[in-house]
């Protein structure tokens, strides 16, 4: 849904938009540690600085999460710029993970 | 529930969901805090009862609850509940909570999840609101996206670690494969939870069926066997077992079963409370006699319910009307109300509970179903006859007379049974024939069968006019049973030959009486013969004495003259009375008689 968008992308310079996430983990459950790991590579490598990343621990902020509308962890939430748009999982496939960030990369 | 975190193993108590039979068919509800599967194919009604046990549950026993939706939206279900008279949009969202857990299509996904986040959110709703109960309805469209059985079924062994340690009465509903009868990528759930419910949802001849067996009660026992489930206003109807004990009382009561004859044939009428089956033929008046029946009944001032199926209410009243029975005013009242079903458009079952609400509705003391045999039209057979006896013991346990009538095509209702051998339940069994003879078809009565009462075996012939139905006594001649103008031609004969006969009696006595006054002449005359007769020997036979002596007495003078020796003579003194006595004998017996008698005292 986002490929158009995300070619158009390609010719802005990436550091200039800067790309609010959010992502709900629960504790230390698996998924979750890997969550982090990827999401900590998938930003370094194609957003640099030009994010901001919020982690909500669901197993502390349980009625946050609900009002947020989620269900399962770990889930990634793109809060700006709009659209906003959801990834759930440990976000292991890197590819859907950029589409959503309007990224294109050279995946692999 | 107070007590500690996964507590020692407690005795299983059991929750009434308040769903009417369900509650009946498990012995008491669900087991509390513990997890019930509830399996299904699409459309089979498992988020319909999961839904509903959760309401009651909110409503009557004031236990809050969660409803965690994977297939629907919460607004989804909303509308879809609203058909039901719940008053679900009424409750409080802190009594009843809805959790929207069906993934938005927007979502994509990227590596495997896992449930600990939900659950951890669940939790903490929970305690928020002191929820008891818990519904995970279609848990398993969030987790095919795992892609992976095994990752599927941990996270299935999460959800049950969580239920145990919340102590939550849960319902997890699942799908059952299209094609397979078994819950194929969740076999292992059965295993899992305290108790399983299967619900099935199929096509037998065309119609719909919908039944409902629980496969599985951990430490407790359950009614085994399907089910029958329907859908109505009011939600789930599960239609229980019959007790395996049969309660009904046995009343000597009698009512009428329509018209005096009827009743003298059955010993008195119908018991209180008894079920009574008229088979036959199509136009055998089947409908006219229960008509009977139900006129009779409202005419005592019972209440009485009509049940007809594939004819119209207006259409049986104006039918009836014309052999004479008057429904319409009991109509009008009220005391009597009409039903017409359409057969085909509902299976059994469902026919089941909508007649088991009438019957709550109305109250009726008399009731009629006519032709219980239209309820095999819909759906299988053997579903048929499960509800139309089920139909019959619901009755009777309410104490209502009822009169049902079953179409049986052909003459032998013995051969044929009914179809849906409802004759073994029923009390009374009332078969009607046809009878064609010399271009006439008449109407038979028999009663096959009477429980408790002394029946006629005789068949009578039945039938109808502007004042109603009447049975006639009918003709046997020569093994044969005669009706119609037959009889009517016998009678007239037997009453030529009744006259005949006393015609012929009357010619006979008199004859005979002629005979015996002559013979009594006769008799008299040779009386007086006989008397002359007497008269005259004895008249004779002193004559004789008298001459014998005189001529006795001329001998000794005799001898006494010629000086001869009377001594040698006397030898043949009794001699002359011999050759005498030879002419006493002509003149008949009493004289011989006489004269032997003097022979033997002569010498």
């Amino acid at each position: 849904m986002g490929r158009k968008r995300a070619k158009d992308k390609v010719s802005s310079p990436e550091i200039e938009t800067v790309v609010v996430l959010r992502l709900y983990i629960s504790g230390n459950a698996p998924n979750s540690v890997r969550a982090i790991a990827n999401l900590e590579a998938i930003c370094q490598q194609y957003l640099k600085d030009g994010y901001k990343l919020e982690i909500v621990d669901v197993f502390e902020q349980p009625l946050r999460a609900l009002a947020d509308g989620v269900l399962v962890t770990p889930s990634l939430a793109k809060v700006s710029p709009a659209p906003v748009a959801n990834v759930v999982g440990n976000l292991s496939d890197k590819r859907n993970v950029l589409l959503m960030l309007g990224v294109e990369g050279n995946v692999g | 529930m107070n007590g500690p975190k996964r507590a020692l193993p407690q005795p299983l108590s059991k929750i009434p969901t308040g769903i009417q039979g369900f509650d009946e068919v498990s012995r008491g509800g669900l087991p509390r805090n513990r997890t019930t599967l509830v399996m299904g194919r699409a459309g089979s009604g498992k988020s319909v009862f999961s839904l509903q046990a959760l309401v009651n549950a909110v409503r009557r026993r004031r236990e809050p609850g969660i409803f965690v939706g994977f297939e629907e939206s919460t607004r989804q279900i909303a509308e879809n509940a609203a058909a039901f008279d719940w008053g679900l949009a009424a409750l409080p969202k802190s009594k009843l909570f809805f959790l929207d857990a069906h993934l938005s299509p927007t979502v994509v996904q990227s590596g495997e999840f896992d449930l600990t986040g939900m659950l951890a959110i669940l939790k903490a709703k929970k305690e928020e609101m002191g929820a008891r109960w818990i519904v995970f309805d279609g848990i398993d469209v969030l987790l095919t996206l795992l892609q992976d059985p095994i990752a599927e079924m941990r996270e299935i062994y999460r959800v049950r670690d969580w239920l145990a340690d919340n102590e939550l009465t849960a319902i997890i509903t699942a799908k059952l494969d299209g094609h397979t009868s078994e819950v194929a990528p969740y076999g292992f759930m059965q295993f899992m939870v305290d108790c399983a419910i299967r619900f099935e949802r199929r096509l037998e001849h065309g119609v719909s069926v919908h039944r409902l067996q629980i496969t599985k009660y951990r430490g407790s026992g359950f009614a085994a066997g399907e089910f029958p489930l329907g859908i109505g206003p009011t939600g789930m109807e599960v239609t229980g077992p019959e007790p395996t004990e049969i309660k009904h009382e046995a009343s000597t009561e009698r009512v009428s079963a329509g018209f005096e004859r009827l009743d003298s044939m059955l010993g008195g009428g119908l018991f209180r409370g008894s079920s009574t089956l008229i088979t036959g033929a199509p136009g055998t008046s089947k409908t006219t006699l229960a008509g009977k029946f139900a006129e009779s009944a409202c005419r005592r001032g019972e209440r009485t319910l009509f049940v007809s199926f594939d004819e119209g209410a207006d259409a049986i009243v104006r039918n009836l009307s014309s052999v004479g029975i008057r429904l319409k005013p009991y109509v009008k009242s009220g005391l009597l109300r009409m039903y017409s079903g359409r057969t085909e458009t509902s299976s059994p079952d469902e026919h089941l509970i909508a007649l088991s609400a009438l019957v709550h509705e109305h109250q009726p003391r008399c009731m009629v179903v006519d032709p219980l045999s239209a309820m095999a039209k819909a759906g299988g057979l053997s579903a048929a006859r499960a509800v139309a006896s089920r139909l019959i013991y619901m009755v009777k346990d309410n104490g209502v007379t009822v009169v049902t009538t079953s179409l049986i095509e052909g003459d032998n209702p013995e051969a044929e049974a009914t179809e849906l051998q409802i004759s073994k339940i029923a009390d009374t069994w009332i078969h009607l024939s046809y009878l064609v003879r010399s271009g006439e078809r008449n109407r038979a009565l028999t009663i096959v069968k009477s429980r408790g009462t002394r029946h006629s075996n005789q068949v009578r012939e039945l039938t109808l006019s502007e004042t109603g139905p009447m049975l006639t006594d009918v003709y046997t001649a020569g093994g044969e049973v005669l009706m119609g103008t037959l009889r009517w031609e016998k009678e007239a004969e037997e009453i030529v030959r009744q006259k005949q006969r006393r015609a012929d009696f009357d010619h006979k006595q008199r004859e005979l009486q002629s005979a015996e006054a002559d013979t009594r002449a006769r008799i008299q005359a040779l009386e007086l013969d006989l008397q002359r007769k007497r008269a005259e020997l004895a008249l004779y036979s002193r004559d004789d004495e008298a001459r014998t002596l005189s001529s006795t007495e001329r001998d000794d003078d005799l001898r006494r003259m010629r000086s001869a020796d009377p001594v040698a003579r006397a030898a043949t003194a009794a001699a002359p009375p011999l050759v005498k006595r030879r002419v006493a004998r002509g003149s008949g017996n009493s004289g011989r008689k006489k004269t032997r008698r003097e022979a033997r005292n002569g010498p």
